[in-house]
């Protein structure tokens, strides 16, 4: 029924809602233009030259190479070190508990922990940090009634940043794969069971070769999170566990040298190299696996 | 991080396919028994969740009200309306996210109207705009910004751009922390509000009310924006859950919201009080949350029964 006028229309009058279409996005793409694309070529810039004021600045690529060398490449292998490994912890126990979920016999169990998870997966940054440092920090209500700290427990350490990113973590990944959990049809296990096919056999051959793309596109997705996350980190360990985002920020207070703001530009270039790469991954990933489990 | 849960939220308002594992339908019996193995699995699988989820919150309240010696105390809790400088970074935080959310709206809604009816390459331009900002980490956008106002200092000092210069860093209404929250802010509300935008059948509608006579800002401002309300509302809370938890920047480029003042306050020593504002930004900001969460489920699962 509507589709009569749409249909007489559009020869008219399309060209005019093109136009008026185009002009209305262009505030959106000044203010992005001005508000991030500034910054971002400065930064760019900033990480190819030397920088003293009143004297023009020189290419060099002196800060990229400061960038990969000594303490700072350290806590860049530091920061993908703890990025990976979180994301894969996060990623098998993300899947065994939405799986948990999507088998339940109980609706209200899923829907709480998809509730939970939407709230926890934006849990981050300092109340994170303190709620950890409150349960298992050096006076932390766990460790002082466990005595863990004699058991050379540590929180402020590798491991125990790896424990409270996957408090934001798993909650991710329960979101990002029960989507596919859902699209996995009850005929092919019944397929496979029919054939002879065990639990795990089916789980071999059938389903996580379906899951692969999501479950792929999900641990590159939280190995970006972990990657880009500073708040937290900063607000726990300060800065005794080597991390680039930790580095950058030393680096741009100025308590080092008016020459570590450059190596921090370059840093932040080869986060963003490395957060590129995880984006020109995921989004094919994720367009797959939206393909497969329709 | 945030460009994660805009994708999140939506999700998970789909109704589930009926895969019909719920239901608990009796299959054949070596099922059964394979699920009835299976449900030690789980059990542990959702204990242990549960307990790592639910221990540091635990945890987390019981350091706020022990206080050692005497046991029991509600101090740090009543310590909140007294402490200092916790008011002025509050209020700094709100009056922010509101800067941050109205400048969302007038850059986004006529985007996403536009966006609707308009060709899939001017789709591809915003959505590329909109998910930029994802490839630039928080820390790294904050370098950038630190760079230009080192650069803006050293060279704009004779110039008559200055003053505006510092205005813009001014420490009550800082405009350069406005304009970061809203970069930030962008691939998380422009998704909620596409995700709203797509329920609608944008063109009826404007075809309607031009019909009767209104002219096409009004149509989009009387009869889209109501249409929209929901999703207007998600963009506003999740953006308000973002620019009240944001560190990085702020704490860079040496501003004292929120966020900040609660690290700060912990290290000057005033620790079970900060983490008791801590523990009650998280329920007021998860409150928040869920309400939006059991909200958007509602909302989403409505259409598909009809």
């Amino acid at each position: 029924m509507s589709t009569a006028p749409l249909s007489a229309t559009p020869a008219r009058r399309r060209p005019k809602g093109a136009a008026a279409g185009r002009l209305a996005v262009v505030p959106l793409l000044l203010f992005v233009a001005v508000s991030f694309g500034v910054p971002a070529l400065a930064m760019a810039y900033g990480a190819f030259t030397t920088y003293n004021p009143g004297k023009p600045s020189q290419y060099t690529m002196g800060n990229l190479t400061a960038s990969l060398q000594g303490g700072y490449l350290d806590a860049l292998i530091g920061s993908v070190k703890l990025s990976a490994l979180s994301a894969l912890i996060a990623v098998v126990a993300g899947l065994l508990l939405a799986q948990a979920v999507v088998t339940s016999r109980f609706a209200l169990l899923r829907k709480a922990v998809l509730s939970a998870s939407g709230v926890l997966a934006n849990f981050g940054g300092v109340p994170l940090a303190f709620a950890f440092i409150a349960t298992l920090g050096n006076a932390g209500v766990l460790t002082t009634k466990l005595h863990l700290d004699q058991h050379g427990w540590s929180l402020y350490s590798f491991n125990g940043l790896v424990l409270v990113y996957l408090y934001f973590l798993i909650p991710l990944m329960v979101l990002s794969v029960i989507p596919s959990l859902d699209g996995l049809r009850r005929q092919w296990r019944e397929a496979a069971q029919n054939n002879g096919a065990t639990a795990w056999q089916y789980w071999r051959h059938v389903a996580l070769p379906v899951l692969a793309p999501s479950l792929l596109g999900g641990f590159v997705l939280l190995f970006g999170s972990a990657f880009a996350a500073y708040a937290t980190a900063a607000a726990m360990v300060g800065a005794t566990v080597p991390l680039v985002t930790l580095q950058i920020a030393t680096a741009l207070s100025g308590n080092v040298s008016a020459d570590a703001t450059n190596v921090a530009l370059a840093m932040s270039l080869d986060m963003v190299v490395i957060a590129t790469l995880v984006m020109v991954i995921y989004i094919p990933l994720q367009r797959r696996s939206a393909r497969w489990l329709v | 991080m945030a460009g994660v849960t805009a994708s999140a939220l939506t999700t998970e308002g789909r109704p589930a396919p009926s895969t019909a594992n719920g239901g608990g339908s009796a299959g054949p019996r070596g099922v059964l028994g394979a699920l009835g193995r299976i449900r030690w699995g789980r059990g542990t699988v959702l204990l242990v969740s549960a307990l790592y989820f639910m221990v540091p919150i635990g945890a987390t309240l019981w350091f706020t009200v022990d206080n050692s010696p005497q046991g029991f105390s509600l101090d740090a809790y009543r310590q909140i309306f007294t402490v200092p400088g916790l008011w002025p970074a509050l209020q700094l935080s709100l009056l922010l996210a509101a800067g941050t959310i109205v400048l969302v709206y007038l850059l986004l809604i006529p985007t996403v109207v536009a966006v609707r009816l308009g060709s899939p390459k001017l789709r591809t331009v915003v959505e590329l705009t909109c998910t930029l900002p994802l490839v630039v980490p928080t820390i790294a956008l904050t370098a950038g910004i630190s760079d230009v106002l080192r650069w803006c200092n050293d060279n704009l000092a004779p110039t008559p751009f200055y003053a505006t210069f510092l205005y813009a860093q001014n420490a009550n209404f800082p405009v350069v922390l406005l304009l970061a929250y809203v970069v930030m802010a962008l691939p998380l509300a422009f998704r909620t509000l596409d995700a709203g935008m797509r329920t609608l059948d944008v063109r009826t509608l404007l075809e309607a009310a031009q019909n009767n006579g209104a002219g096409r800002a009004r149509a989009i401002v009387t009869v889209i924006l109501p249409n929209l309300r929901s999703a207007m509302l998600n963009t506003a809370f999740i953006t308000l859950a973002l620019v009240l938890g944001e560190f990085t920047v702020a704490s860079i480029l040496g501003y004292v919201p929120f966020a900040v003042w609660i690290v700060n306050g912990n290290s000057a020593g005033q620790g079970p009080v900060t983490v008791a504002v801590s523990v009650v930004s998280l329920l007021l900001t998860w409150l928040l949350l869920f309400v939006l969460s059991l909200g958007g489920d509602r909302r989403n699962s409505a259409p598909a029964q009809q």
